[in-house]
């Protein structure tokens, strides 16, 4: 089964690190996709670009080598005398001989990789703050929710202009009316950034307030269902 | 100052520092120090410009940190190289980064009240990374600029409403994705070629002749799927719409003109430079498939802002379409093909710039960006109006505006490498944004009642009113940016020559196809 050069002595013996490294990276991948919730979705991100440093760390390992920091006892040729290491040390950057060089790791990758990490902390906890505004607008981090809600908000805010149909008033709808009257008010400031506004549509009918012919002529007011304020309630 | 090219990104670095810093003892400092580090790095960029065009070899170059070339051949130390693309690209990023923050003032003021110093530190610091892009030599280091900037301009977003913060969660997720993809490619780049500086990939690649080799076609794919999905090509473009068009008016203004055409930019700089002209169309399979998704993706994107009711989202789904313009005009592998690709990341950037801006100013006048809101509006605020459809019409393409010189290079390109597909495809799009922009202008100019009776019945309060209909334009501080960019629109077609003699100059050296290309 582990015979030299076979597909599976590839993949799990000579390239591990490579065949974890995309695993992990499908993994994530799937998880930023197809998951519902928004935090898991952003343990994907992680696991995602974790994957990318794990292969960026496997390109720089080399067997047998060492941390590449030029100190005579860490050169495995050990020959070297330690006079020549002196003035090496003492004057900068410059060039190791070949034979050197092949006792060190690269470090370059990991180099990079630190840079890579830090960028990965920065949009994780960009991310996750955005995350939090979410929750406090719309009082939910579950996608299929906020898409919902969401859409409510669209139709609310920016179509505007069409013509509503006329709709048997549930019994219920003029006490409801009264409060979202006043929630209006509070809402039309933070309407600022503009748009119309007009009657979503919505899953549930009955708790639209319906637009009474008293209040037609009027400036229509900005009516929203009670439920569909969390922005207000919670933030 | 010997060396203007690092001082493109200095100033506005350095002056996103002093605004995030002494941002809370005074607010009022933030604006003259953003207006004035942008000043100065328009100055730096155009100073670096004249340097590369003025100089032999048609580019200048810096090494960070004191390395240099002659110890390490291309290996070590992050070089900033301003070809005479580069530098136009560094260019237009820092003159639309200019304008819009000229513009930025009262929107800022409005919009994100009390978040001033945050907000022009994050707007500082999306110009540097942006410019940064444009001028950086190596292929890691654009990776961390490209994520400056999307870090960066997700911040920008987000502080707009709660809405802006849902749309930006859907740009961080698909943006890291992009961003990753371009790492991972990067990665096989450098496992194969050993350096990280562009032209010190492409010169191991030539010398080695790693065209069939595996790994390198995967990198190409990585890295090409990585730049379209930043760039918003059509079937990645989720994350546009919505960002943009709930975004801060001076974000959206600034993202929309820049993002993707900077993106734009690393795809020919990654064709250009890393890979070079011989491997990626000739290696590989994309130059079959790109132009039928580029059709695919602007017809699917025209139609789409056909259907919107709303300017701004309307505007977003042309950045789509004219992203597939610019990615057809690369991938038709011909020499006017991608003048014209150039050329357009230059003029879409300028008439992007101005339709946003002329956005924003009705968004504040009017609350509303909605067709039905807009009646009128040529009476009200004529000055802006013409600025803005001088946008318009560079979109439609119409002749004194550099969106016409721009589309006949690209459509030259087409025919010349009989390309008929992308041809009709952009004879196409300009017919629908015909449509869209006489539609705007139908809404605009005549649809105003006589008696300057209530149109508006049962559609809200935005029926027009004898008041309404009153001349009443946008303050200044908007309206100066606005005209500034309508004009720089007309300056960049007048002389629009000028500026391809110089994009010649850069395609000279890489032996592009002029005629119809066969295997």
């Amino acid at each position: 089964m582990f015979e030299e050069g076979s597909i599976i002595s590839q993949l799990l013996v000579e390239r591990l690190n490579y065949f974890i490294y995309v695993v992990l990276l499908l993994i994530g991948l799937w998880a930023m996709i197809a998951k519902n919730n928004l935090i898991k979705k952003l343990i994907g991100m992680s696991i995602f670009q974790t994957a990318i440093i794990l292969f960026y760390v496997s390109i720089g390992v080399k067997e047998g080598a060492t941390i590449p920091i030029y100190l005579p006892e860490h050169d495995p040729h050990g020959s070297h005398a330690s006079a020549e290491h002196n003035d090496t040390t003492a004057s900068g950057p410059q060039v190791l001989e070949a034979s050197k060089v092949s006792g060190y790791t690269n470090p370059l990758p990991h180099v990079l990789m630190l840079t890579a990490i830090v960028v990965g902390v920065a949009t994780l906890g960009l991310a996750l703050s955005i995350c939090l505004r979410i929750y406090r607008g719309y009082g939910t981090v579950e996608e299929d929710d906020l898409l919902l809600k969401l859409e409510q908000e669209d139709s609310q805010n920016s179509g505007g202009f069409k013509k509503r149909r006329p709709r048997r008033r549930p019994s219920s709808a003029k006490a409801a009316s009264g409060a979202t009257r006043a929630a209006s008010s509070e809402k039309s400031k933070s309407e600022k950034t503009g748009q119309g506004n007009r009657r979503s549509r919505s899953k549930s009918p009955a708790k639209k307030s319906q637009s009474s012919p008293a209040s037609e002529g009027k400036k229509p007011a900005r009516r929203r269902p009670r439920s569909k304020k969390p922005k207000e309630g919670d933030s | 100052m010997s060396d203007p090219i690092v001082w493109i990104i200095l100033f506005p670095l350095f002056g996103a520092v002093l605004c995030a810093l002494a941002g809370p003892w005074s607010k009022t400092i933030c604006y003259p120090v953003s207006v004035l580090s942008m000043v100065a790095s328009v100055w730096a960029s155009a100073k670096t410009l004249l340097q590369a065009i003025e100089a032999s070899t048609h580019e200048v170059s810096y090494i960070l940190g004191g390395w240099s070339l002659d110890l390490f051949p291309r290996g070590v130390g992050i070089e900033f190289r301003a070809d005479i693309l580069g530098g136009l690209i560094t260019l237009v990023v820092t003159g639309v980064g200019l304008i819009v923050t000229l513009y930025s003032r009262l929107p800022v003021q409005r919009e994100t009240p009390g978040k001033e110093s945050m907000y022009y530190g994050l707007f500082l610091l999306q110009i540097a990374g942006l410019a940064g892009i444009a001028l950086t030599g190596d292929a890691f280091n654009l990776y961390v600029l490209i994520e400056v900037a999307a870090l960066t301009g997700y911040g920008l977003i987000a502080l707009g409403s709660n809405r802006a913060a849902a749309a930006t969660f859907n740009y961080v997720i698909l943006g890291t994705i992009g961003a990753s993809f371009y790492l991972l490619g990067v990665g096989y780049l450098y496992l194969k070629t050993g350096t990280l500086n562009m032209v010190g990939i492409r010169e191991v690649i030539e010398a080695n002749q790693m065209y069939d080799s595996p790994a390198m076609q995967v990198a190409f794919v990585l890295i090409l799927l990585g730049i379209l999905i930043k760039m918003a090509f059509f079937p990645f473009h989720a994350w546009l719409p919505n960002a943009y068009c709930h975004a801060p008016t001076s974000t959206s203004c600034l993202l929309a003109p820049l993002v993707t055409k900077v993106m734009i930019y690393v795809m020919i700089r990654m064709i250009l430079t890393v890979f070079g002209v011989e491997f990626t169309f000739e290696s590989t399979l994309w130059t079959e498939v790109m132009p039928w998704l580029v059709v695919v993706a602007i017809v699917c994107a025209a139609v789409m802002a056909l259907a919107q009711r709303e300017i701004k989202r309307m505007l977003a789904y042309l950045i789509v379409a004219e992203v597939g313009y610019m990615v057809g005009g690369v991938w038709i592998y011909n020499y006017y093909g991608l003048i014209g690709s150039i050329f357009h990341v230059i003029s879409d950037a300028c008439m992007t710039l101005c339709l946003f801006l002329g956005a924003g100013i009705i968004l504040e006048k009017c609350k509303t960006t909605h067709f039905d809101g807009l009646r009128g509006l040529f009476a009200r605020m004529p000055l802006t109006m013409i600025g803005f459809f001088i946008g318009g019409f560079s979109i439609i393409g119409l002749p004194p505006t550099c969106g016409f010189f721009s589309k006949w290079y690209l459509i030259t390109g087409g025919m010349v490498s009989e390309r008929w597909e992308y041809m009709v495809t952009l004879m196409f799009s300009t017919m629908v944004m015909v449509i869209l922009f006489f539609r705007l202008i139908e809404r605009m100019h005549l649809a105003v009642s006589e008696s300057g009776q209530n149109l508006g019945k049962g559609h809200g309060d935005l029926g027009l009113t004898e008041r309404q209909t009153r001349f009443d334009e946008a303050p200044l501080s908007m309206l100066i940016p606005l005209l500034l960019a309508a004009s720089v629109v007309l300056i960049v077609g007048v002389y629009n020559q000028d500026i391809v003699d110089q994009i010649e100059i850069f395609l000279q050296p890489f032996d592009l196809p002029t005629g119809v290309h066969y295997e």
